[in-house]
């Protein structure tokens, strides 16, 4: 039951929210709705085992609207309830105009992404996959920055091609199953040709390198960041690209098994290609959404390569570095918006000095910051440890060439901290002053998370295990 | 044959309510309730509870698939009356006419449903076509309608004269008018190669080439884009939906018995004009300011799916057809339902409707996304079940991304017309909208929903 309320919720008080008339409660009541799915999704994850929901759909087609909650949706499911409530407490000053459409589209939003993560049935997961990107489009094309309408059609029909080529992947799958059926176990037992395994995985491959995004098919990424409403831009970067990662590893592995291995070291070799690249472009950016953008680019880069080498140690890496990544880089999204909502300006060149004005956000960033560059005892070390010990047991060469982009991630992550927090201060910062109680009390929960999790990561582990395990044993 | 007798008598009925009614705006409820008793007809015939018994000697035949498409097409066109009917009566000095003809298009659909012979494929294509060319010019004033009326004119009469060049043809080759007699089939026996006269394959190629114009697919398109832009607005509604359907099945019906005779040069003709079909209209489509000549260009390109169905000829694609012809003509005629009502039909026309007119923006964007295909929404499982009717068939595969590939192009132009209504600056100016055509478009735009989530609400009638 509780992975259907986990989807019900967001979207039921979703559609309820984008009724009402514009008001100050429908803030709350799309907080309260938050909370909700936070608390559920707790209760999952308190859960030993695997929950699951099935019911009848579309008997014709052989489609069931089947949930499955396994390690890896429980982790995920949960990463996506904690996002929600944070993003909508850290943004909770800002002014939307028509708010009820705005916190509407959010909470359906959310609604997709629970359902993508939940779902166990092929064409279900299909269908939260576009809900999940449908309002995404609307809320970025109204509440988005200046060149917001051609950056986001441009991320809409990136994805939307993606998504139809693998619409046309799950039918030929589905053609070969042997029961005509999109049930997931049904498809893990295609049992494909092997010339068939190749042209299913590229169509499967290209929706989800799109979605995660994987060079080179990241150029719609940086743009759509930049020009997101920053609360937005936190799902999009935190939660969303989490979705090409868990498809690949809820679908792709083990659906082709032989494409995947045949095609590893190339999805290695265009993975560490755009790690490396991203991380040169992030040092010359002088915007700090643009140089999140890159950096998160790097950092899925990596992810997605740990997941080719097919090795039990990468993979329980991504399975922790999915959700440290989310908490990490929406803890940055939120200094980047205090920045932008107090200064007017997210450029470098116009910013220094801050630390002196507003202290206690200088060591939340700096810490968030220093996750983000994987030192050791924050989150993000274990996760990026392991892949890269997953990373090397593939190929030692491969594994060098991506160390260098963690050399790359102190400098650009170290020259942004100085160059805003230190330094003189400019006219610009001379207004600045402490960030409010809330951002404060957000920012140090998410810091929390981080050296909690940095030090005692073995619950995640433990909680995703079964996944890893499962995939591993099915070869 | 119930549907054929009493749509052509309400026809009558229509024309003389004009000439004893002295009230224009009654004639729109007698229409409807006319539709409802054309469909309440079609049922009892459906359903076995009554039928009118008339020999044809075997022109027509009856069967649920053909009934079962009949009442989705009564049923747009009572959508579409609820809707446009106010527009209807706007339109020129003779609204009685008007639905009289439409009733008069039904006649031809109904025969189109249950043809069993090419005679009466001919009859039902001419009934249906001679109404259209009227209400294409029923704007008299207006040099475009009547630029395109006959323009439309001339060009059916052509494709008429193929078709019975076609028609002859066959009848000369087999000695039959049948489209399921055994001669014409020619189904090639095991051990014996097929033998198709030369004058057979000609025939159906001409029938061929004749219904590619019938339902627009290209290179037999050029018509489209003018009559479609000419024509008063509310009749381009119904000519694109459901005479556009109509003409799909009655295009399967025909060669489903008859593609066996060209052998496998049948899926090499009809990919290329798939292609061509998905090229033109969606391609074109992205150039257009107009919305009215976009929309005309985007039928050319759904068309082009609609076809998929004549590809694979299996149960799939007949379920995907009946459901393609219901989300096509919902959406479709939601969003000329709230083009009509706009001043101005340009793209720019549409900026800012969302504020001034959100409810109207909100169906619109519903169509809208169900003419992409986005899930969710009726025109997802219309795409849906067309691709897997192919995909079903083991070949072309290669067809299927070509095809969804176009499909995203078309999100293109659908989603310029959403942007304008939505992100960009601007006062929209509409006719006076009345609150009964707000609840009618939300109705329609809920039917797309709930298709679009459970299809097999509408499938399932098919079947008991």
């Amino acid at each position: 039951m509780i992975p259907l309320l986990l989807i019900l919720i967001p979207l039921l008080s979703g559609l309820a929210v984008f009724l009402l008339k514009d008001s100050p409660s429908t803030k709350s009541l799309a907080f309260v709705s938050s909370l909700a799915t936070l608390v559920l999704s707790l209760m999952a994850v308190f859960t030993k085992g695997a929950l699951t929901y099935d019911a009848a759909w579309l008997p014709g087609l052989g489609s069931r609207f089947s949930l499955l909650q396994d390690g890896m949706s429980k982790m995920l499911s949960l990463l996506t309830a904690i996002s929600f409530p944070v993003v909508f407490a850290a943004t909770y000053k800002n002014v939307y105009q028509r708010s009820s459409a705005f916190y509407g589209l959010m909470l359906l939003t959310q609604a997709g992404l629970l359902g993508v993560f939940l779902a166990s049935d092929a064409l279900l997961f299909y269908f939260f996959w576009e809900l999940a990107l449908i309002p995404v489009y609307f809320l970025c094309s109204i509440w988005g920055g200046e060149k917001r309408i051609a950056v986001t059609f441009k991320f809409f029909v990136y994805t939307f091609i993606g998504s139809l080529l693998m619409l046309v992947g799950l039918l030929y799958v589905y053609a070969q199953t042997a029961d005509h059926s999109f049930a997931m176990q049904s498809f893990y037992h295609a049992n494909l040709p092997r010339h068939a395994q190749g042209a299913v995985f590229a169509l499967f491959f290209i929706a989800f390198a799109i979605k995660m995004p994987i060079f080179p098919f990241h150029t719609w990424q940086p743009d759509a960041y930049e020009q997101s409403p920053t609360a937005v831009t936190m799902i999009l970067s935190g939660v969303m690209v989490k979705m090409g990662i868990f498809a690949v590893i809820r679908w792709l592995l083990p659906m082709v098994p032989q494409a995947v291995h045949g095609h590893s070291m190339f999805v290695v070799i265009l993975s560490v290609t755009g790690m490396i690249y991203a991380s040169l472009i992030a040092i010359r950016q002088d915007d700090i959404k643009r140089l999140i953008a890159y950096s998160s680019i790097a950092h899925i880069g990596l992810m997605c390569a740990a997941i080719f080498v097919q090795n039990q140690i990468g993979l329980e890496g991504v399975m922790i570095q999915m959700f440290n990544h989310g908490i990490n880089v929406i803890g940055l999204w939120i200094v980047a918006d205090v920045i932008e909502q107090q200064l007017g300006t997210r450029k470098f060149s116009e910013l220094g000095g801050l630390a002196q004005k507003a202290p206690v956000l200088a060591i939340l960033f700096v810490i968030m910051a220093l996750a983000n560059v994987a030192l050791p005892l924050t989150n993000a070390f274990v996760g990026e440890f392991l892949m890269f010990n997953g990373l090397f047991q593939f190929n030692g060469w491969v594994a060098a060439i991506a160390g260098i982009s963690i050399i790359l991630a102190a400098v650009y992550t170290l020259n942004m901290i100085q160059k805003i927090f230190y330094g003189n201060t400019v006219e610009k910062t001379l207004v600045a002053v402490e960030v409010s109680g809330n951002v404060q009390w957000v920012l140090s929960i998410l810091v929390l998370v981080v050296l909690v999790m940095g030090v005692y990561p073995q619950p995640m582990i433990e909680l995703t295990k079964d996944t890893v395990s499962a995939i591993f044993a099915n070869r | 044959m119930n549907a054929i007798i009493v749509s052509a008598l309400l026809g009558v009925v229509m024309m003389f309510s004009g000439i004893l009614l002295k009230n224009k705006s009654s004639l729109k409820y007698i229409a409807i309730g006319g539709l409802l008793l054309l469909l309440i007809a079609n049922l009892f015939q459906t359903y076995g509870v009554y039928t009118i018994v008339v020999n044809s000697h075997d022109l027509l035949r009856f069967q649920k698939f053909g009934l079962f498409f009949n009442s989705i097409a009564i049923t747009a066109t009572l959508i579409y009356v609820i809707l446009s009917g106010k527009d209807i009566e706007n339109v020129g000095n003779y609204p009685a006419e008007y639905f009289a003809l439409i009733f008069f298009v039904l006649c031809g659909v109904s025969i189109l449903c249950g043809f069993n012979s090419l005679l009466m494929l001919f009859l039902g294509i001419e009934i249906l076509s001679i109404p259209l060319y009227i209400l294409t010019g029923a704007d008299k004033r207006n040099l475009k309608s009547n630029e395109a009326s006959l323009k439309y004119f001339l060009m059916g009469a052509f494709t008429a004269g193929i078709m019975l060049m076609g028609i002859a043809l066959i009848y000369g080759a087999t000695g039959s008018f049948g489209i399921t007699s055994p001669v014409f089939i020619n189904t090639p026996t095991p051990g014996s190669a097929p033998k198709a006269s030369f004058l057979e394959i000609a025939g159906v190629l001409l029938l061929f080439v004749a219904m590619c114009f019938k339902v627009s697919a290209a290179p037999f398109h050029f018509w489209t884009p003018d009559v479609y832009d000419g024509a008063p607005s509310v009749f381009t509604s119904f000519m694109a939906t459901v005479v556009k359907a109509a003409g799909f099945f009655a295009f399967i019906r025909l060669m489903e018995g008859q593609s066996a005779i060209l052998g496998p040069t049948w899926k090499i003709l009809l990919s290329f004009v798939i292609i061509a079909t998905l090229l033109i209209g969606n391609i074109t489509a992205v150039f257009q300011q107009s919305v009215k000549r976009m929309l005309a260009y985007s039928s050319i390109a759904q068309a082009g799916f609609m076809l998929f169905a004549l590809y694979s000829f299996n149960d799939v694609a007949k379920e995907g057809i009946l459901l393609y012809a219901a989300a096509y003509s919902l959406a479709t005629i939601g969003i000329f339902a709230v083009l009509i009502k706009l001043k101005d039909y340009t793209l720019d026309g549409f900026n800012g409707l969302a504020k001034t007119e959100p409810v109207l923006a909100l169906t619109a964007t519903i169509c809208l996304l169900s003419l992409s295909g986005i899930p969710l929404t009726a025109g997802f499982f219309a795409k849906y079940y067309m691709l897997a009717s192919v995909v079903k068939t083991g070949s072309g595969l290669w067809l299927v991304i070509v095809a969804v590939l176009f499909a995203a192009v078309s999100v293109y132009y659908y989603f310029r017309v959403i942007q304008a209504m939505y992100f960009r600056e601007g006062v929209s100016e509409t006719t006076e909208i009345t609150s009964g055509f707000k609840t009618g478009l939300i109705f329609v735009a809920a039917l797309i929903v709930l298709i679009g989530v459970l299809p097999s609400l509408l499938l399932n009638y098919f079947y008991f």
